[in-house]
Parts: C-alpha cells; structure tokens; sequence
C-alpha cells in the first residue's frame, strides 16, 4: 500500500527561479557562449573609466585619423581621439538603453494592455484601436518618425524606444488578462469583493508575466540596435558623446580617414545583438513553449 | 471578393483619420515650441510672431486641426523654411528614389530569400540548413547602416567598382547606383525571408496531402513546389509584407550612407536643420505609406487564400 504522503514526496521538488535561469542559460554551448559575452560586456561597460586608455572625448590636433598602432589599439577618428577608449564608453550607451528601454516599455504597456483586456468595453475598443495601428509601424520607423518630434538627448531616446515597444507589451498583456480574467480564482476574488486594483496587481500581472518577460529579453537587442540606428542617424546620443551608432557616423562623414572606427564600432554592435539575440530565444522558449520550433 | 475588396477599403478611412491626427498631436502639443526650436533661443519676439503666423500656428487648435486636415487633402503641406519649396515639390523629387531602392531591394531579397529557404528545408539539419542558419543569425543582428558601410568601404573606395554617392540618371546609371544600397537592404531581407520560409514550407510538409502526394508517386520536384511551396505562400506573404515595411524603414539609414536622394534623408536633414514643415511633411508620408501597404497586404491575402473571409 502506497500512503499519501508518499506520493507526495515522488513529485520532483518545484523549480525556484533559480533553476529556471539555470536552465535557461545553460541549454546549448552557443546560450552559454552568449551569456558569457554578454556579461564580458557589462563587465567592460561597467569599468570603462579603469579599462579606456584614453579620455574619450580628448582631441589631439596631431594624430587625426591614425591607422591601429600600438598607442590606439583602433586608431583614432578625425578629431583624433582613441576609437577604443570611445567604443568602450560607448558600450555604456548601448547596454543602458538596451535594459532600461525594454523594462519601461513591459511595465507602460503591461498597464494599459491590462487596463484594456479587464475593463473591456470603450476603453478597450480606444486602446485596441491606437495600439493595433501603432502595431502595423516597424519599431524603427515608429522610433524614427517619434524622435523627429522630440529630438535626442539621453531622455528623449529612452522615451523614444520605449513608445516604440509598448504596443507590442499591451498586445500581448491584453490577449493574456482576457484569458487569466475567465479564471475561477478571479471569479472568486470578485465575488468576494476584493478591490479592482489588487485584483489586477495580486490575481492577474503575476499570471501574465511569463510571455511579457520573454518578450523584454527578446527586445533587449531590439532596443539596442535602434539605439545605434538614431545615434547613426543624428537623432540618438548627441556628439560628442559615444555611442556605438554615432562612432560609425563620424567614421562614414571622414570616410577617406580610417575605416577602423566603422569596422569596430559595427562589429560591437552585431556581436552584442547576436548574444541577446540567442539568449532572448532561449528565454523565450523556456517560457512559453507554445512559440518553441 | 468585392465585397471585402470594399469593406476592407472603408475600413482604412478611419485609420487614416487617425493616423492624420496623431501625426498633428505629436507636432502640436509634444514639448517644444517649434517657433523656439526652428528660430532657436536667442529669437526675438516679433520673429516668433511671424513664424507662428507664416506656419498658421496663431490661431486656436481646433482651427490648426482644420486647416492641417484641409492642406493634407489639398495636397498643401506648407513650404520649407529654408529651401523656400513647397514642401510637396521636395516629396515629389525625393519620393521616386526611395520608392526605386524599396522595389529593388524586395525583389533582390525574394529572389535570394525564399530558394534558401527551400534549400534549408529540403536537407533539414544538414550542411545547407545550417549554413541558411548561421546566415539568418548574422543577418538579424548586423545593423543594415553597418553592412551598407562596409559594401561602401569595399567595393566602391577600395576597389572601384560602385559609385559613391548620388542616384544616377538614366536607366541603366539609375541601376548601377541603385546596386549597391539595395543589395544591403536585400541582405537582410534575404536572412529573414529565408528562414520563414524554412519554417512554413517544414509545416507543410508535414501535412496528409504530401505524404499522398509522394505515395501516390510525384516527382519530388512537383511536391516542393506545386504541393508544398504553393501552401506555404499565406505567411510568406505576410512575411512580405513585414519585411517591405522594415525595408522602408532600413532605407532612412541606407540613403544616409550611400549619400543618395529620398524621403528618408529629407526627413534626417530637415531634423538638423530644424524644418518643421518638412518634418511634417516626411512623418506624414512615412506614415501613409504604412497604412497603404497593410492594405495592400490585406488585399493579398484574398488573392493568395481564398479562404480569409470579412469578419
């Protein structure tokens, strides 16, 4: 005779949220390469002041547009200042947009979708409306088409970016609260009468967030790359400020100079976009199986 | 079919509503005078007075909302502060470049995209497959004003063989300049078209239909296409669809690097220069261009499957 408790304790242990990173990260060689230069990155964001050779933003009149020498390791651009020490602060730039952006877009959208998908009715119909037709602009153009308004500077592109995403978070929180809003406990904490918001904080966000963080990983590189296109563009990180992005424009307007900032600049950005281009994937199939090929 | 055909294009009046009056609250009430943010800090009074009345911002919104409304279908965007044009003479010379560029770089990406698929689908998880892969990865990651540079750098600095700016007159010239950002655009095109159709074409052939088709002893060749190929059209059509907005949004940066005409560096140097009319003008076509193609892709759907009814 098998006793209850023993049946019980055949179940596995339940995962912490430990483990789900653990296996996460640690799926396949390539997600464990990624990891690895993601984190060789923050590493070098973080101590860019102790790692730069050079004041980013100290000209010299004597070495402009210098080949890669043993002094600069990358040579230096067309106001002589050092490629790497500039591309090292520039990495700063990038991985900063890159988390805050994706963060701030999961927690604006997560409201509205939710707000959208519990109360249904005309604030539906209205959020629906703006968010579908926002949804049919790639993130780009929606990027570029916002900041042509707003301009740049550090603020403007975290709200740029952000704008860009929401639509996409708000979808997917929408689609989501409508199917957690049929749940029985829902139905209860109404019946019951529980507030409205600590229904939507308690019962409903925490049983939406697996595909909305999926989501936030995958658009970590997404938020990246706009971010170096405005610095490209001119409508991003503001001269003479680095970025990744506008290291490659600065290289392209002295084009007869060195070709060395584009080449490392450019090879940063598709190595970085690469990783979290790897790891949201992974992330993204161990959270919502359902979009796993 | 002409049924949806209308409800479908009476659907687009209000988004195109919409879209119009998005465009006037981003340019009317986000932060910014663009009196101040044109003539710049040091302006004086009667300078601001004039520009706001040049540009018709001196009278109540409701009244700006109208004629902003009014000189969209009137085809009246206003003039350009410095060029002293109409700024719809500026659309209409830029617009056929980036349209050219656009077009190319589809057809350049389709033609390379979709047999890569099919080569990765037909030696699943062999050599061919990985390689369409890795080539995939590479290009989702590398950004296309990176790879345009680095085509620029190599083929028309150091070796010669493209020119390094403007869009060419003629035929023939118009191509030969067109090559080399479109090809760009197309590389990306080519990663993100080949493994969707990887993707839908595996999908299909896991379906009864091609396990009948091949017992009932069809040349391999016909199943791929006829059979297979044929159904996963629907979302490579929606494929195409994306991937002609994101080639329209790539070519802002495209036509910044290879220094050619368009819509998208009128749009970038009237952001320097501080146009607002301009500014204007190109959010505008930018944004009709999106709901124009999304149309269009609906309007695809009912040709490519019959079975998409009107909801």
């Amino acid at each position: 005779m098998t006793t209850i408790s023993e049946g019980i304790s055949a179940l596995p242990p339940a995962p912490g949220p430990f483990d789900t990173v653990r296996r996460i990260l640690f799926r396949s060689p390539t997600v464990i390469a990624a990891t690895v230069m993601i984190a060789i990155f923050v590493v070098v964001a973080a101590l860019a002041p102790w790692l730069a050779p050079y004041d980013p933003l100290a000209q010299s009149m004597l070495k402009i547009n210098k080949l890669p020498s043993w002094e600069n390791w990358l040579g230096t651009d067309q106001f002589g200042r050092d490629v790497l020490s500039r591309m090292i602060y520039g990495a700063r730039n990038s991985l900063l947009f890159g988390f805050i952006s994706p963060v701030l877009a999961a927690i604006f959208g997560t409201l509205l979708g939710v707000v959208a998908g519990y109360f249904g009715g005309y604030t539906d119909r209205i959020i629906s409306r703006v968010v579908d037709l926002l949804l049919a602009f790639p993130e780009l153009l929606l990027a570029i088409l916002i900041a042509a308004v707003l301009g740049g500077g550090f603020w403007n592109i975290i709200a740029v970016i952000t704008v860009a995403f929401i639509p996409g978070f708000a979808r997917v929180a929408r689609a989501q609260t409508l199917s957690v809003k049929q749940e029985p406990y829902v139905e209860a904490a109404i019946a019951v009468g529980v507030r409205t918001p600590i229904i939507i904080l308690r019962h409903i966000v925490p049983n939406i967030m697996a595909p909305i963080v999926a989501l936030m990983t995958l658009w970590v590189a997404s938020a990246i790359r706009l971010e170096a296109s405005l610095s490209f563009l001119g409508i991003g990180t503001q001269a003479p400020n680095p970025s990744w992005g506008n290291i490659i424009r600065d290289g392209l307007n002295s084009l007869f100079g060195s070709p060395w900032p584009i080449i490392g600049a450019g090879a940063a950005i598709t190595i970085v976009v690469l990783a979290f281009n790897l790891v949201g994937d992974a992330v993204r199939d161990a959270l919502d199986p359902s979009t796993a090929r | 079919m002409a049924r949806y055909l209308l409800l479908r294009l009476a659907d687009a009046i209000p988004t195109i509503l919409l879209v119009l009056t998005l465009v006037f609250i981003a340019m009317r009430i986000l932060p910014g005078d663009p009196a101040l943010a044109a003539l710049g800090d040091n302006a004086l009074p009667e300078q601001i007075a004039e520009f706001r009345e040049r540009m018709g911002l001196n009278v109540p919104l409701w009244q700006q909302y109208l004629n902003f409304m009014g000189g969209v279908f009137t085809l009246d965007l206003g003039s350009s502060l410095l060029k002293n044009t109409p700024v719809i003479t500026l659309i209409a010379q830029n617009l056929p470049y980036t349209i050219e560029l656009t077009l190319v770089a589809m057809a350049m990406g389709i033609v390379a995209g979709i047999p890569l698929g099919v080569i990765a689908a037909t030696n699943r998880n062999k050599l061919p497959d990985n390689g369409v892969r890795v080539f995939s990865l590479i290009g989702y990651a590398i950004p296309d004003f990176y790879l345009g540079a680095l085509l620029l750098i190599t083929f028309s600095l150091n070796l010669g063989w493209f020119p390094i700016n403007g869009a060419g007159e003629g035929f023939v010239d118009r191509l030969y300049h067109v090559f080399l950002p479109a090809l760009t655009l197309a590389f990306v095109k080519a990663a993100f078209l080949g493994r969707l159709t990887r993707t839908s074409l595996l999908e299909v052939f896991g379906k009864d239909y091609i396990r009948t088709a091949r017992a009932k002893g069809a040349r391999e060749n016909r199943v791929i296409y006829r059979h297979g190929l044929r159904n996963a059209l629907l979302p490579i059509t929606t494929g195409l669809g994306l991937s002609l907005l994101s080639t329209l949004s790539g070519s802002v940066a495209i036509e910044l690097v290879f220094n050619r005409p368009g819509i998208g560096r009128l749009l970038i140097s009237a952001i320097a220069e501080r146009d607002y009319a301009v500014i204007q003008g190109g959010v505008l076509v930018f944004a009709m261009f999106v709901v124009l193609i999304n149309l269009l892709m609906d309007l695809v759907y009912v040709v490519v499957d019959p079975r998409v009814k009107v909801q």
